[in-house]
């Protein structure tokens, strides 16, 4: 057997030899106006102060559309439309009808997925594989699956009687638009509530598309209303007295701000927030699979997943081997066009995300962190950072306590189970973790320390409707997906 | 056994884990690869280049083969510029008669032996059948290991029997033939990958194409990763060679990903690398041309052998 | 002569012990007569430091124990709060309540505590979950304490409402920093007594007397206590709460408009109010065909 010294005069070579030729998603189909208006009472309007902000293709820096910026006088409009039609139609109407509304509008994301999906990418800068692949179709599962509680919520709740709480306002991140439009409107609506939904700046084009839809679907005017803008319009939607529910997902510092915001008002609040989760390797683990976790824990949808797998821990015995196979495998991520088919890694949502990327890569450097990026080149204009990993990270470095938002890892090595645990929860986060190991027994153990509401046993990065998720500590707090997602949208007698 | 092969042997109860949903969802993702144009054209002659034209049938007869070998050197005529395929396989007894008809094309000639498919027969038999159809003229010997003993946890006896095969073989290159359709589990594909390995071979194979199922990509997939470990182990490459039910072009093309994005560039030849199959030349040849004519091909075009 | 009777010196409950506060403060609560109930700490935000770190001590302990042994315990609370109900009623009739309504209560107090020990191994039955996801994995929901939980007790019915708070945290696993009720502190005290020779282990549970204008500020904003219940009913000390809470994404459940005294005024949810949810995902090898089946 060679040892770790010799080994590292092999390599294998990965940039030369057949490549595959250029494989761009057709985007000839897809349907995009110039200019989006704010969707109120079921249709769509223009801003009270005209206002218009560009919406920009992250890997051309072209801009897409024109958005409506929403002021307080919009949000308020909007929140009147949703007051009316809960006030009037949707909170009378039958459970199960409400339920068909909401098949309806899975079914016409079903319908129309592609378009969706190649939108998405545009708009986000991911690749065309994970918004066709990932993004599109769980956002209609997650419509159809809440649609089927609808006229079932009682059963949800043993001896109590759940009522919807009334107009929810819902404000929603950059990373996955439309997913997290679905995970936010679909509960809320089956609940029976109606819903003032924010899209992300940087990303508004699948939520004014899903309002095109919902439009189309015949859903009641007002039950669902689009309003686009930044922050103050958020924040105007937070502060709205007519508003119930505060549903929220986004950064641990807007999070705090609207816990605040809400202090002292009878607003419902859900808080989905950052991350900084360990994913921890032990020796025993099948290490070529857990290498491909590691890959779509952290180099999933460019890093931009408040659940990433950021901090890896590996056990010392393996280390080596590991970092040299994760090495070799950022050699084969495809970064580039994210409507190229083939494209692994898309661009960085905004410059001001790059931005913040880049100051985090130096800052590890500058800690003293070993640094490594992967070989590939990049295109001329847009946002891009290649997939990088810092070795010799400890934990008292800022990268392995911050929230980076990118592809960045930070590997930390272990010794025994006792230390992984407390390095893994000595973090104010708590969303999600990852444990490797062919041990069953060391799997429950491990998954029952772990603060973190999202444990991923030998897999990573896993979604699904019926899976509940959300945080522990400042990682926010209710779920959302499965049966404990309905929770925040209900109040008993 | 060649010299650069460890002396030391490994405790083979102690082989790496595999996590089969993982590899189900590696390989899958391998099939989401978009290969178009020159890149389709490029993978789809390289793919041809690395077929072992395979017939191993009980009524083979020294005319099929002699058909067979034909069709080897001469793919389709009408398209110029084609690579012939890496070798023709086929039962000992009719190595003479396919090495006589490929001359010299440069087309090799691969020989089951050691009591194939099933490989139950005592060891001297096994080992005769392979100094005869190396005497016979193989350049390449497909041996399949022996299950059974496999399964009844002697894999020392496993390691020992190919090592004397390798011995057995001379300069002929041996292709190990696990059978993955019969050893039930990931885990145990990458145990008798490593066991192959360790052994001396020179090729790991996946199937004889008699059992169900044959080669699959996450079977492939396990052992490509073997060989990557054994690699960077030993310093020592190994070839791999999936045979049996890859018969269509693109999942030819989704296993040259496979290949490339976990070995790399120095495995993307026939030296490294094959394809165990009888059909699959014959649609790659209608791709070929597809992409050539803009039309879409009819198998009434392309000869059968 | 009749006996001099001994008089009862009120102190805190810190990590099993009865310490007076480090401040060396008092304050003198009174009936509705306007006599003195006694002595009681006036704690300071450095005892609450210490309950906290006591808390954070304990909780690896009390929320690994196995849910049978805590619901023996909570039994056992019962058993022993039980033996001492005499005290008790003294207790509440000295803060102004009428004999009959201080028995009541202390009853009510009894079969509380039945009632949750009786939830501690039977909550996660009911409401976790095995989730149908669509790949092949297993997938199920637990639910786990939140951890350091800070209790506001309520400030009337202060028997039954701090047990009616404290039962459903202690029940989930949590470990508890109570904030006694302040004109009302006697029981809390008291209370501590029982807990402390009823297993639980110290640490579990830690009582603080005194002023809540002084403390809420520190339960709102310490960053160790992960969650907290207030069973008051001052609006300003709400939105501040909430407020500080903000800090470290503390989650605050507002209990201040139940009535403790009803019968009924008992449920699993309450228990749920300081659990998390916890999912865990595992993938199931698909050999021969088989489905993953959940």
């Amino acid at each position: 057997m060679l040892k770790n010294k010799e080994q590292e005069r092999l390599a294998l070579e990965f940039s030369q030899g057949w490549s595959y030729a250029p494989a761009p998603e057709s985007t000839d189909h897809v349907q995009l106006q110039e200019r989006y208006s704010l969707f109120i009472d079921g249709k769509f309007v223009a801003p009270s102060s005209k206002k218009y902000f560009p919406t920009v293709n992250p890997a051309t820096e072209q801009v897409i559309a024109e958005v409506a910026e929403a002021g307080k006088k919009d949000v308020d409009k909007a929140v009147k439309a949703a007051r009316k039609a809960y006030d009037e139609v949707w909170s009378k109407m039958p459970a199960s009808e409400r339920g068909k509304y909401i098949f309806r509008i899975a079914r016409l994301i079903q319908e129309r997925a592609r378009e969706f999906a190649v939108i998405e990418s545009m708009d986000g800068g991911k690749p065309i594989r994970e918004s066709r692949d990932v993004d599109i179709p769980l956002a209609a599962n997650h419509f159809f699956y809440y649609a089927g509680w609808a006229d079932k919520l009682s059963y949800a709740f043993p001896n109590r009687r759940p009522r919807p709480v009334g107009v929810a306002g819902q404000i929603i991140p950059w990373n996955f638009p439309l997913l997290m439009a679905a995970w936010k409107l679909a509960p809320a609506l089956a609940t029976g509530n109606t819903v003032v939904l924010k899209p992300a700046e940087t990303t508004p084009l699948t939520a004014l598309k899903l309002a095109e839809l919902i439009r189309d679907s015949g859903l009641p005017p007002g039950v669902v209303n689009i309003v686009t803008g930044a922050g103050a319009t958020g924040a105007a939607l937070v502060s709205h007295p007519d508003v119930d529910k505060i549903a929220f997902t986004g950064s641990t510092e807007v999070g705090k701000m609207i816990q605040r915001a809400v202090a002292g008002t009878n607003k419902k609040v859900t808080l989905e927030l950052g991350g900084k989760a360990a994913n921890i390797i032990f020796e025993d683990a099948p290490l070529d699979q857990a290498v491909e976790g590691i890959v779509n824990g952290i180099y999933f949808n460019q890093g931009h997943v408040c659940c990433a797998g950021s901090r890896l821990f590996v056990q010392e015995s393996v280390a080596h081997t590991v970092v040299r196979k994760l090495k070799d495998r950022l050699k084969t991520l495809i970064v580039g066009d994210p409507l190229d088919k083939n494209t692994d890694v898309g661009a960085i949502n905004s410059a001001g995300q790059l931005k913040t990327i880049r100051d985090y890569i130096a800052l590890g450097k500058s800690e003293g962190a070993e640094f490594y990026e992967s070989p590939c080149a990049l295109p001329q204009a847009g946002y891009w950072c290649r997939p990088t990993l810092f070795t010799g990270v400890s934990q008292s470095h800022r990268i392995a306590q911050e929230e980076i938002f990118g592809p960045v890892l930070s590997i930390q090595t272990f010794r025994t189970v006792s230390e992984v645990i407390d390095k893994a929860n000595n973090t104010p986060y708590g969303l999600s973790a990852g444990i490797w190991t062919d041990k069953g027994s060391k799997i429950f153990n491990l998954g029952q320390q772990m603060r973190a509401g999202v444990v991923w046993a030998n897999t990573y990065n896993k979604f699904d409707p019926t899976s509940p998720f959300g945080g522990y500590k400042e990682s926010g707090f209710g779920r959302e997906g499965g049966l404990q997602g309905l929770a925040p949208y209900l109040q008993f007698d | 056994m060649s010299s650069s092969v460890p002396t030391t042997i490994p405790d083979f109860r102690l082989t790496p884990t595999i996590d089969q949903v993982g590899v189900e969802e590696r390989a899958a993702r391998f099939r989401t690869r978009s290969i178009k144009k020159e890149a389709k054209v490029a993978g789809l002659k390289l793919a041809l280049s690395m077929i072992d034209l395979t017939t191993l049938e009980g009524q083979d007869t020294e005319n099929k083969v002699r058909q067979l070998c034909y069709k080897a050197r001469h793919l389709h005529d009408a398209y110029d510029g084609l690579p012939t395929v890496a070798a023709v396989c086929v039962y000992p007894s009719l190595v003479r008669v396919a090495k006589q008809a490929l001359g010299d094309s440069g087309i090799r000639v691969a020989s089951v032996a050691t009591a194939f498919p099933s490989g139950q027969a005592p060891m001297p038999v096994k080992l005769d059948d392979t100094r005869f159809a190396v005497a016979e003229g193989a350049d390449e010997v497909d041996m399949v290991i022996s299950r059974g003993r496999f399964h009844q946890g002697e894999y020392n006896y496993v390691y020992d029997e190919i090592a004397a095969v390798k011995a057995a073989c001379g300069e002929a290159r041996l292709k190990v033939i696990l059978e993955t359709g019969e050893l039930g589990t990931l885990d145990s594909v990458r145990r008798a990958s490593e066991i192959a390995m360790h052994a001396g071979a020179d090729f790991i194979k996946t199937s004889t194409g008699k059992i169900k199922p044959a080669a699959t990509m996450p079977v492939t997939l396990v052992m490509l990763e073997a060989i990557r470990d054994f690699y960077f182990q030993t310093g020592k490459m190994v070839g791999m060679k999936p045979a049996g039910g890859i018969s269509a072009a693109k999942p030819a093309l989704h296993y040259l990903v496979m290949l490339k994005e976990t070995l790399g560039n120095a495995w993307m030849n026939n030296h490294w690398f094959r394809f165990g199959a009888s059909r699959l030349a014959n649609d790659v040849l209608m791709q070929l041309v597809k992409q050539q004519t803009g039309r879409y091909q009819s198998s009434d075009y392309f000869s059968k052998d | 002569m009749s006996r001099i009777p001994v008089l009862k010196t009120y102190k805190i409950y810190i990590g099993g012990k009865f310490p007076r506060t480090e401040s060396g403060r008092f304050y003198q609560p009174e009936d509705a007569k306007g006599n003195s109930l006694g002595n009681l700490c006036r704690s300071s935000r450095k005892d609450l430091r210490n309950a906290v770190v006591a808390a954070r001590a304990a909780f690896p302990g009390w929320s690994s124990r196995p849910a049978f042994n805590r619901g023996q315990i909570l039994y056992r609370i019962a058993e022993v709060l039980e033996g001492r109900t005499d005290q008790f009623v003294a207790e509440l009739v000295a803060q102004g309540s009428t004999a009959k309504a201080a028995t009541k209560e202390v009853e009510l107090s009894v079969d509380r505590l039945v009632y949750y020990a009786g939830w501690c191994d039977k909550y996660q039955q009911v409401f976790s979950a095995v989730n149908p996801v669509a790949s092949n994995h297993f997938n199920f929901s637990i639910y786990e304490p939140m951890g350091v939980v800070a209790i506001v007790a309520p400030e009337e019915s202060s028997l039954v409402g701090l047990i009616s708070t404290l039962a459903p945290a202690l029940a989930g696993g949590n470990v508890v920093v109570l904030l006694a009720s302040q004109s009302k502190p006697l029981c809390s005290i008291t209370l501590a007594e029982v807990l402390q020779t009823s297993d639980v282990p110290g640490g579990v549970v830690n009582v603080l007397t005194g002023f809540d204008s002084e403390l809420l500020p520190h339960f709102a904003g310490h960053m160790d206590i992960n969650a907290v219940i207030y069973g008051r009913q001052g609006a300003d000390q709400i939105e501040a709460l909430q407020r500080g809470a903000a800090e470290n994404v503390k989650r605050v459940s507002l209990l201040g408009d139940r009535n403790w005294l009803e019968a009924e005024a008992h449920d699993p949810y309450l228990i749920l109010n300081t659990q998390e949810v916890k999912t865990t995902w595992h993938p199931i090898e698909k050999v021969g065909g088989s489905a993953s089946g959940y």
